[in-house]
């Protein structure tokens, strides 16, 4: 049997976040008391403790804080994948999404470039935000 | 109440794959008691900080079988894990024990082995120290982490490739009078910039290596008695930080680090300026140019200059960071870092240091777990 990627056991929260990305919409949460934007999704609030949090949908588009291409893999059976490329985007939102960039040769990244959202079911049931540098 | 170091130890760090994680820590832990001149029967409590010892040996009741295998009487035997301070918050808990009134005697033992599983093993394992949930399913290791963290480093500040090498040049230059040390070979900043790609923009040998080994520390409210100084424990602080990577505002800091390290300072009444030896927590060469700056011991954004120009290493600084080697060259047998932090530290104050700083008299310990969840911040003084 062939091995496969790591798929997270889902807790309560992430369920959520999942579930919709599997719908093509990348989720992030805000605080109706305080207005804290919250990603990934947590049953309190990071900044009050309010459980008055709403679902708000992401245009998926932001910059790249921080990014780094990996050449040894982190899970054995992410071998066949290196070197691959993950980044930290800010969101146009003011969310911070940790996530594979696609589409792009390593070379070619940098901190502040412009990326989109896609999603890429890994398994029948789970699929990921990934990133790829924006279309204009 | 005044807590005493009384005794310290450590195995070698390296490579044994004949050893396991309990045996690790019984000579570790068999070692520091008799330094302190300490019987087994005397120990009121023992904490045994690990991380990997369930997942990748399928072991649990460690701080049991460690305290059996130490001859210790039926007192409570706790296991810690923090990740990488794993052994920090073991020896922090053995310090609460004395300063409440638990235990007179308190033993921290820290114990990893990780060189007996296949590498893709040991990696799998060591990224259970970032949050699977949320962070897991992208592929990042612990090298790409603090590759996140190179590149936000020289974003924001300018730090340099050349900088960053030249951590790991000073640590394996220190390391090698370090008989216990994993590495003790120099190496060039050329050496490290051509050694082979992991995680850009780091390297090989910017990564402190996959080993195994032990170390401890008798804790004790008694004043030891030994001929050598006494070592006091001025504070020992833990503080946490966000466990999920996009939680992280700012990358170029741990925020656990500044929380821990402002706490230590204050409840040992001293300032980053009164210290002379510092050992911190170079899991990777980024790392110690953020642990300085977060530390306050070098100017915000300037670490990668200064650690350039010797402002940390012996006859240049007004301080010297990682005298040990450090993680880069000791090496990272995860759950026992924290406490051979101790046993150098100690060493130093006591003046028997394998390359001793002259005159140290205030030494501070940094143990960092995960991706800034969580760190401990130990000062140590002579008595």
């Amino acid at each position: 049997m062939a091995a496969t990627k790591p798929i997270p056991t889902l807790r309560g929260e992430e369920k959520v976040y999942f579930e919709e990305a599997k719908n093509g919409r990348l989720v992030y949460q805000l605080c109706r008391d305080c207005a804290q934007r919250i990603f990934y999704p947590r049953t309190v609030c990071t900044n009050c403790m309010s459980e008055n949090l709403e679902y708000v949908a992401s245009a998926g588009k932001g910059t790249i804080y921080s990014f780094t291409t990996l050449h040894v893999p982190g899970h054995p059976e992410f071998a066949d994948d290196v070197p691959y490329t993950v980044v930290l985007v800010d969101l146009e939102e003011g969310v911070r999404v940790l996530a594979d960039l696609v589409d792009c040769d390593p070379d070619d990244v940098k901190v502040g470039m412009s990326v989109e959202v896609l999603f890429e079911a890994v398994t029948e049931d789970f699929t990921v935000p990934r990133f790829r540098p924006s279309a204009q | 109440m005044n807590v005493y170091v009384a005794g310290t130890a450590m195995t070698t760090f390296g490579r044994h794959p004949e050893a396991n994680t309990v045996e690790l820590a019984v000579e570790a832990g068999r070692a520091a008691l008799e330094e302190a001149g300490v019987q087994p029967e005397d120990v009121d409590t023992v904490y045994v900080g690990n991380f990997l010892g369930q997942s990748l040996h399928h072991q649990g009741v460690l701080a049991s079988l460690v305290a059996r295998g130490l001859g210790l009487p039926f007192v409570p035997a706790t296991a810690v894990e923090g990740a990488c301070a794993s052994a920090g918050i073991a020896l922090r808990h053995a310090v609460m024990s004395c300063r409440v009134g638990d235990a007179r005697v308190a033993l921290a033992i820290g114990t990893e082995q990780l060189t007996a599983s296949p590498v893709p093993e040991v990696t799998r394992g060591l990224a259970e120290a970032m949050d699977r949930e949320t962070d897991g399913a992208t592929g990042l290791t612990f090298p790409g982490f603090f590759g996140l963290v190179a590149q936000a480093h020289e974003t924001r500040y300018g730090t340099t490739r050349e900088q960053t090498a030249s951590v790991v040049v000073k640590n394996r230059r220190h390391g090698r009078h370090n008989p216990l040390a994993m590495f003790r070979e120099e190496v060039t900043v050329d050496d490290v910039l051509g050694s082979r790609p992991i995680a850009d923009p780091l390297r090989l040998y910017d990564c402190s290596p996959i080993s195994d080994g032990a170390a401890a520390a008798v804790v004790t409210v008694d004043r030891p008695t030994t001929a050598q100084s006494a070592v006091e424990v001025l504070a020992c602080e833990q503080a946490s930080g966000p466990a999920s990577i996009s939680d992280i505002e700012d990358l170029t800091s741990f925020p656990a680090t500044t929380s821990a390290s402002t706490c230590a300072y204050a409840r040992a009444g001293i300032t980053a300026a009164d210290l002379q030896v510092v050992e911190l927590h170079d899991c990777f060469s980024v790392a110690e140019i953020v642990d300085c700056e977060d530390l306050g011991l070098l100017p915000r954004g300037e670490a990668g200059a200064a650690i350039t120009d010797g402002a940390t290493t012996f006859d240049v600084g007004k301080l010297v960071v990682n005298p040990s080697g450090g993680l880069l060259s000791r090496g990272h047998p995860v759950g026992a870092t924290g406490l051979a932090q101790i046993h150098e530290i100690t060493a130093q104050l006591r003046g028997t240091a394998a390359q001793q700083v002259e005159g140290a008299e205030l030494g501070m310990a940094h143990n960092l777990g995960g991706c800034g969840a969580s760190a401990t911040v130990t000062i140590l003084g002579r008595a």
